[in-house]
């Protein structure tokens, strides 16, 4: 998840200094130079499980309330909710409880400011502008919201500082790119008509994100709504709103009107419900899960028809085909499942392994899990931090148990790490069999489900084989090898010798029950837009 | 409905022979000159009440069978359904009727046919060539599928054979033409990656089509499905099932691979549910009633997931501004309301007459509307045919009694025409208040309701004021208003002096309750395509 995901994570385990980062003069830079560290020694990654004082982030909590019609206020009700550190299970700050007549106000107050406003009245110029200095205020402020999404979810906060908030910034700048770039089209016709479309604003945009990526999320639902011209209801999730407020004050800093962006913490089932249902929304995009995004969908289709975005749940399988060095496959497919503590959608959750090299592949992955640096994700060094919440902590140590119980083999891990936190120590299943749950289900944490395969097309069968269809990852020389498995494998996203690379430009999104539709690059934009045709006839026209 | 539709249809009005209005039809140059026919004389158009034995249909039926797998069995039940006559409400043929059963034998032959047959392994050249050879097809039965169109749903035969059937063939090259230019991306990252897009065949289709336009309705799903290398299950409306099963023996004709295209005839609540509900169809699309919309997305979202296509009903505007010659407002405003006996989901039934020329044109309208044809749509001249069933003319009729009991004014009709048959007089009603039910539901039926209207704000607000948002009419010379229109009302498609100008190349759906996406042109090409990103790293690359 992130533009230098892969490499930036590679790279920080060989260099351990985080500051080199910071002066590489570009992505590309650093992709390059991390990009040969894969086989570089790790002598000094050795996990260990000392109980210290939690790091001190280097901010303070400010900003708790609801973002409505260009105000920050409590939520209706005055209720509040607590959002708790996944490293101490204790509470950081209580934050105002959005519900169903929060999203009614934030609604109202989003319908006026683009039915009345001058948001989608104001030149594609006008809107780019302010686009680019509300980048360049998040990037200004980096190291905050950082530290906000680290507090709140648990993920490292040089990942955080590094790639996510950059990554955001670079998403705002692209689509305030795209602002002055969303053409109709002028279409010939068989008769004397003149023919165009107009790409419109859809109208008040619904968009609820989920807490594994809380500000990359934030910026792929609102930078291309915002370019297109629309306003928006944010819900964010209920384990991490904090950086999405701070990042709400930088949106009205950099001069958004009243009401374009309005953000509502709280729940799924009140407010997200509201959102999903809501007559005077015109379009909802939801990440998470699967099973919620059937309800949203649902929701849509029983309210008002909005048209429905979903990016949900995988499974994804990551093929190490018999000629890969086994060196470099242990290490891409461990940062596929791990990063993130394993809660990515796009998890390369199903390691299919050829035969040839399957015994000395799983010696080393589990050489390479032992090595895993988790802790405090302040504290730099540290490769894993703990899951966000209990919930998810349980639900990972329960297919854990599963796992054991439907027979597949565990390499290593297997348990809590530590007493206190929701740390899970890196796990390895080998000899996973197709029908277990854990080669079936999404298990958003850092569980390794390898297995054997043989030929080709058995890899593309069983990989095929799930409801899922998010991304895949294939590790090869050969040319002919990458290029059938690329139109084989039925999911929208192949990493080809790389995993999790983000980038602006490149469109993500699921086949079958990962989703529907797209979101980054331009595919996005037609999400965000409605199609209108014109036709007028033409009086003695020079040419057709 | 069809790209010349009223230039043909005022041709005959003035012209009078079937040959000739053929030839007009086929000249790209010639709408425009017949755009000054709309003040013809039309002394000859009474309507008479006077009952004539039916004539013949130049049309033996043959074809009743369900399509599935490449050939035409019975349905596994071995049940049949009567398909009526709407001119003499008697039996036609009894068809096969599909249910839950033969939609997964149909469903597993599409299945069978996308996952190892040749159709998407074929390159797209050879696609093509059997796409065009498909539409000369079309073009050589164009009368016999005209005839089982009139028989079927009793819209007249000049309009079905001269106007859609030759819109069929048209639609069919176009997409052929598309075959080969489904291109993908090559992307510019922000790092050392090679990125690009396939736009991939998105799987099984399911596709379910409504009974007012039978065959056009089946070009525009069929033809771009095919066209993006999908294998199709096509349910038909139960009021029309026969102009698409000869249809579909055509295709096979064509050199269509068996299982590429199955065609289902047979009820909503059994054979279309089974397909929005199928686990193994990749795609929705549908075009009906908002009400079965809703139940087609819900089950989308309940099975797995399935992108949608909706193309729903409407209740547009036509406004007449200020400055508009009345008499040509009249001809165009009736054409937009009363073509197809009214049964259109974008027609023009909600008509917006300036202030200044209300009286005027009421009077106008009225006699336009006592000189229209009905009668046998075999016959020529006709202008207007039955209802296609007993159920759209209870219906028609009843909202007939209800504009009449919520105080509008009926200018004009209001009854039944004849004795036999589901005929209906042509309808106006002036003075009609935005809450009556006539001017806020869908009549479907040659039921005018007309209002008058102040500012043209004003004529904004009250048009966008509906659930629906398919289609909008704007009667003017000034360029301002056109505009200013043009952009302010929320409807997929806005005619400027012209209606139902249809188009191969120009996208049709809705905005709001009106529908989910955009038929015909590029755009429905997305509907039809799963977007697969690939990435790569790139070694030592010689530009970035």
């Amino acid at each position: 998840m992130a533009s230098r995901g892969l490499s930036y994570a590679i790279s920080r385990i060989a260099g351990s200094s985080c500051m080199r980062f910071r002066s590489a003069s570009s992505l590309s830079d650093i992709s390059r130079q991390c990009g040969r560290s894969w086989g570089a020694i790790r002598s000094y990654a050795v996990a260990a499980e000392v109980d210290e004082e939690p790091i001190k982030p280097p901010f303070d909590i400010t900003y708790t309330k609801l973002l409505i019609n260009g105000e920050f206020v409590d939520s209706a009700s005055g209720k509040t909710f607590p959002t708790v550190d996944p490293r101490t299970e204790e509470v950081i700050a209580n934050v105002a409880e959005g519900d169903v007549e929060d999203i009614d106000r934030a609604v109202k107050a989003a319908r006026k400011a683009f039915d009345e406003g001058p948001w989608p009245r104001m030149s594609s110029y006008e809107r780019s502008k302010i686009i680019h200095r509300f980048a360049d205020l998040i990037e200004k402020n980096n190291d905050e919201l950082a530290a906000l999404d680290t507090l709140d979810s648990g993920k490292i906060y040089d990942q955080a500082r590094l790639i996510e908030i950059p990554l955001v910034t670079r998403l705002f700048r692209y689509y305030g790119g795209w602002a002055d770039k969303i053409h109709g089209m002028t279409l010939p016709v068989d008769g004397p008509y003149q023919a165009y479309t107009l790409h419109e604003p859809i109208g008040v945009v619904g968009q609820i994100i989920p807490w594994n990526f809380p500000m990359v999320m934030f910026s792929w639902k609102v930078a291309p709504a915002l370019a297109c011209g629309n306003t928006i209801v944010l819900k964010t999730a209920e384990q991490t709103p904090l950086s999405s407020i701070l990042a709400g004050k930088l949106a009205l800093e950099a001069g958004l009107p009243p009401g374009v962006l309005n953000i509502v913490s709280g729940y799924g089932p009140t407010a997200g419900a509201a959102v999903s249902k809501h007559m005077d929304v015109d379009k909802v995009a939801f990440t998470g899960s699967t099973e919620v995004g059937k309800i949203i969908m649902q929701s849509a289709a029983q309210s008002n028809l909005k048209p429905v975005t979903l990016e949900l749940g995988g499974k994804s399988p990551f093929i190490i085909c018999e000629d890969a060095d086994v060196d470099q496959a242990v290490e891409l497919s461990h940062f596929a499942l791990f990063f993130n503590q394993g809660q990515c959608c796009c998890a390369g959750s199903r390691t299919f392994v050829h035969e040839s090299i399957y015994d000395e592949y799983l010696e080393k992955a589990k050489d390479r899990a032992l090595k895993r640096i988790v802790g405090d994700p302040f504290k730099s060094g540290v490769e894993q931090g703990p899951q966000v919440d209990e919930v998810q902590f349980n639900k990972v140590l329960g297919y854990i148990d599963a796992g054991q119980q439907e027979g597949a083999r565990l390499l290593t891990g297997g348990a809590r790490f530590g007493r206190k936190g929701y740390y899970i120590k890196p796990t390895i299943f080998a000899d996973v069999q197709d029908a277990m749950s854990i080669a079936k289900d999404e298990i958003f944490g850092p569980v390794q489900s390898v297995t054997k395969f043989r030929t080709l097309e058995e890899v593309v069968k069983r990989a095929n084989n799930t409801d899922y269809g998010l991304a895949a990852g294939v590790f090869t020389k050969s040319l002919d090898t990458a290029n059938t498995l690329s139109r084989a494998l039925r999911v929208g996203t192949v990493w080809i010798n790389c995993y999790d690379i983000f980038d602006a430009s490149v469109p993500f999104g699921g086949y079958k029950m990962s989703g529907v539709g797209r979101e980054k690059g331009e595919h996005v934009l037609k999400n965000y837009l409605q199609v209108k045709a014109v036709m007028t006839p033409l009086v003695n026209p020079a040419w057709l | 409905m069809a790209s010349r539709g009223l230039p043909s249809l005022l041709s005959r009005l003035s012209l009078c022979t079937s040959t000739l209005s053929r030839y007009i039809a086929s000249s790209p140059y010639l709408p425009r000159s017949l755009g000054n026919s709309w003040i013809a004389n039309r002394s000859f158009a009474v309507t008479s009440e006077i009952q004539e034995e039916p004539l013949k249909a130049p049309v033996e039926v043959q074809h009743t069978k369900l399509l599935i797998n490449g050939e035409f069995v019975d349905a596994l039940s071995g049940k049949t359904f009567p398909t009526l006559d709407p001119r003499t409400e008697e039996v036609i043929a009894n068809v096969a009727e599909g249910d839950q059963e033969d939609v997964n034998r149909a469903v597993k032959a599409a299945r069978e046919a996308f996952d190892k047959g040749p159709w998407p392994r074929m390159s797209s050249y050879e696609r093509s060539k059997i796409i065009y050879r498909y539409a000369d097809l079309l073009e050589k039965y164009n009368d016999e599928l005209a005839a089982l169109e009139t028989l079927d749903s009793g819209k007249t035969f000049e309009q079905a054979s001269v106007v859609e059937i030759p819109l069929v063939t048209r639609t069919f090259r176009y997409f052929a033409g598309w075959a080969d230019k489904i291109q993908g991306l090559t992307i510019p990252t922000d790092g050392a990656y090679h990125a690009y897009t396939f736009h991939e065949p998105i799987g099984v289709v399911g596709q379910i089509v409504p009974w007012n336009f039978p065959l056009v309705m089946y070009a525009w799903k069929v033809a771009p499905a095919l066209a993006c290398g999908n294998t199709i299950v096509l349910k038909t409306a139960e009021q029309t099932p026969l102009s698409s099963i000869l249809a579909g023996k055509l295709a096979l004709e064509a050199g269509l691979p068996p299982g590429v295209l199955n065609i289902i005839s047979g009820y909503g609540p059994t054979a279309g549910a089974a397909i929005a509900n199928h686990m193994d169809i990749d795609k929705v699309a549908f075009t009906g009633s908002t009400n079965v919309g809703k139940i087609i997305m819900k089950a989308a979202a309940d099975s797995n997931l399935k992108p949608v296509t909706l193309e729903l009903g409407g209740k547009s505007p036509f406004i007449i501004c200020e400055d508009a010659d009345v008499d040509q407002a009249v001809e165009l405003s009736h054409f937009a309301l009363f073509f197809n006996q009214g049964q259109c989901c974008c027609a023009g039934s909600r008509t917006f007459v300036h202030e200044s020329i209300y009286d005027e044109y009421v009077e106008k309208a009225k006699e336009r509307a006592l000189k229209r044809v009905v009668g046998d749509p075999f016959k020529i001249g006709v202008e207007q045919g039955p209802q296609v069933d007993k159920e759209q003319f209870d219906r028609i009729l009843g909202y007939v009694e209800a504009g009449q009991q919520e105080g509008a004014r009926l200018v004009t009709g209001g009854a039944r025409f004849g004795s036999k048959g589901y005929y209906i007089k042509p309808t106006i009603f002036a003075d009609v208040q935005d809450e009556m039910r006539i001017c806020r539901e869908e009549i479907f039926g040659p039921v005018q309701a007309v209002t008058k209207f102040r500012t043209l704000e004003e004529a904004v607000t009250r048009a966008n004021n509906s659930k629906y948002g398919l289609a909008a009419g704007v009667f003017t010379q000034n360029l301002d208003t056109a505009n200013t229109l043009s952009r302010a009302l929320r409807a997929g498609t806005v005619w400027i002096n012209c209606y139902d100008i249809f188009d191969a190349a120009i996208p049709f759906g809705g905005y709001k309750m009106s529908g989910l996406g955009r038929e015909k042109g590029e755009y429905v090409l997305k509907n039809y395509t799963q977007v697969k990103a690939v990435v790569t790293p790139l070694t030592n690359p010689a530009w970035l």
